[in-house]
């Protein structure tokens, strides 16, 4: 994706600056909870984890999924399945959750590689629809009415989630651990080479490096990462439903990081936030949500393409 | 009653009809998004949300104005087609000189307005268009009973994908269009305005969606979602197909929508995702698509 860049991070002192966006944004989630409702907090963090794992993608190596609700929902379904029917741990069951879409990406990346940019994206779509299609018949989803009362448990058999300071501080580090992870594989050698393939794929090719296969591995950490934040949010709401799997939470993540900023670090979590609030907000409203959301898609391709957090890189003239 | 593989042959022949009927849309649909993606290089994802607009406007026609079936199959594609030219000019065109994907976003968003209007206004359940008096009844044939209506949809939908195959492969406009495929640039040096050429391409292509929707609405509810889970189905056919030739187009859609009704009878737990599957084995033999060469 031509259009879409992130300055080079060059020297250590350069990324000094995320440092302190970094620990700001920890700060404010951790104190959240005192101002608003802790529940909408950690669904925010959930979806903006989501987004983080689906920026990977779109932001670092220019792959557009249109699918990626197929690893949210997946993930919160067997989550959600091992905590009630297997009667497993929170930590094993997220784990498990995480795990399927891990495999699930491996075998949804391996078949939409071979495709290249609006193919991509049509693949995937067409790929998540029919795990939604799965999902709708199979037995132990629960069909229309989903996985409900689905039982948080004891962390290592120890802290009883059900305490919502508990659950909150496992929410938050989960979070934050996906997103440093997610930064990490970003500003690694492996992250340049992802950046490579995204500016010029066939440059990278005459270099030598193996494209698919970096291509499959970052597929395979955003749909494990995406799955991560699905698996949390089951156990959150104490709930997987089809809401979680259909198309449209596809186009909700998108939307997210768009709005946010493309390949910026902090944008998915700020668009995650944004959205989030105003399904909130505007619940009363009905169907207007679904055209609210739509007028926001056209205002951000047409005039607003970098995003809350890259119109406010640019003006600070930093990377963030 | 004679049985084909155990399966009643009324069955078995009913769902090959309907296998057929869906098949078109499939068709007429593929083609739109095929045609507007060779000169705009854009993926319609507004296609299902006008493919509603097109029952939802013959509706109207007939329920707010009288105006009946063969009026609203000729008015409906140029009303429809005619937001279309705006959409183009207004936001599309804007957008040529960026990434193809900032496209396949736009017009998403545009589907997500269009369908949130519409069901705003109209409601999630489905509203019914009663059938031309001259369509309805329909043929004995011993084996299995033959609607009108139906018979009538596989024909028109087939001549109107084989006129659009003839005008783009054997007349001079199409020649222009085919041209201006290839280089823009170059055509628009030969003095052919290729940005008019463009709009008016979108609009066919919208106004096919319309068209399909037209002939959909007395089949089908005319309900707002009728076009959010077409579409997707509709991708996979174009993954499937390719999207470099027009007869590509149109051969998977029938013989896609064929597959889809024969999988309701043998096996029908995977009706709804057979079309998917084979996506998924069409990308791993050949992944350019049927029809199509990898660029």
């Amino acid at each position: 994706m031509a259009a879409i860049r992130t300055p080079v991070p060059g020297i250590r002192n350069e990324l000094r600056h995320q440092r302190v966006a970094f620990v700001l944004m920890a700060v404010i989630l951790a104190g959240a909870p005192l101002v608003v409702y802790p529940l909408f907090m950690m669904k925010v963090m959930c979806f903006a984890l989501f987004a983080c794992a689906f920026n990977l993608l779109i932001g670092y190596v220019g792959l557009l999924s249109f699918g990626h609700a197929m690893f949210f929902g997946m993930a919160s379904y067997v989550a959600a399945h091992a905590a009630k029917v297997w009667g497993l741990t929170p930590e094993l069951a997220i784990l498990c959750g995480t795990a399927c879409s891990a495999l699930l990406g491996f075998v949804a990346g391996s078949l939409a590689i071979r495709r290249q940019g609006i193919y991509f994206a049509m693949i995937t779509l067409a790929l998540a629809q029919m795990v939604f299609f799965f999902c709708l018949q199979v037995p132990f989803t629960g069909g229309e009415d989903g996985i409900q009362a689905v039982p948080r448990g004891r962390l290592f058999g120890l802290i009883d989630l059900t305490q919502v300071g508990a659950m909150y501080a496992l929410v938050l580090a989960i979070f934050l651990g996906g997103f440093l992870l997610i930064y990490r594989i970003v500003h690694s050698p492996f992250g340049q080479i992802l950046k490579a393939i995204r500016e010029n794929e066939s440059r990278a090719i005459s270099l030598g490096y193996d494209v698919d296969r970096y291509k499959l591995l970052a597929f395979v950490l955003s749909a494990a990462l995406a799955g991560l934040a699905g698996a949390t949010k089951a156990l959150v709401f104490q709930l997987a439903s089809l809401t979680d799997v259909h198309w449209s939470m596809s186009g909700e993540v998108v939307l997210m990081t768009l709005l946010g900023g493309l390949g910026t670090v902090f944008g998915p979590v700020v668009g995650a936030a944004i959205i989030i609030s105003m399904e909130n907000y505007l619940a009363q409203l009905g169907a207007w949500v679904t055209v609210v959301q739509g007028t926001i898609f056209v205002i951000c391709v047409l005039a607003f393409r970098r995003g809350v957090i890259g119109e406010v890189a640019q003006w600070l003239k930093k990377p963030l | 009653m004679s049985e084909i593989f155990g399966i009643p042959s009324q069955a078995l022949f009913g769902q090959l009809l309907i296998g057929l009927i869906n098949g078109s849309f499939y068709a007429l649909l593929s083609l739109g998004l095929a045609v507007i993606f060779g000169l705009l290089n854009i993926i319609n994802f507004t296609h299902g949300a006008q493919y509603m607009m097109g029952a939802f406007v013959a509706y109207l026609l007939l329920n707010k104005l009288g105006l009946g079936y063969w009026v609203a199959l000729a008015v409906v594609p140029l009303v429809v087609g005619a937001t279309g030219v705006v959409i183009e000019r207004l936001m599309l065109s804007r957008l040529y000189k960026l990434d193809h994907l900032y496209g396949l976003l736009l017009t998403f968003g545009l589907a997500l307005i269009i369908q949130g209007l519409f069901r705003n206004e109209y409601g999630s359940s489905g509203l019914p268009y009663t059938m031309p008096e001259l369509l309805r009844g329909g043929q004995k044939l011993g084996f299995m009973f033959l609607p009108n209506y139906r018979v009538w949809v596989i024909v028109a939908s087939l001549t109107v994908c084989l006129a659009t195959w003839f005008v783009i492969e054997r007349t001079k406009l199409g020649s222009y269009l085919r041209a201006a495929t290839e280089n823009p640039a170059l055509v628009q040096a030969f003095g052919i305005n290729v940005p008019r050429m463009i709009t008016l391409t979108y609009g066919f292509g919208v106004g096919l969606a319309a068209l399909a929707g037209v002939m959909a609405a007395p089949i089908y509810q005319v309900s707002p979602q009728m076009g959010g889970d077409l579409i997707i189905v509709v991708f996979a056919v174009v993954v499937i197909g390719g999207m470099g030739s027009i007869m590509g187009s149109i051969v998977t859609g029938f013989g896609l929508g064929l597959i889809e009704g024969l999988t309701k009878v043998f096996y029908p737990e995977a009706s709804n995702t057979v079309i998917f599957i084979i996506m998924a084995i069409v990308l791993l033999i050949r992944p350019a698509g049927l029809f199509g060469t990898q660029k």
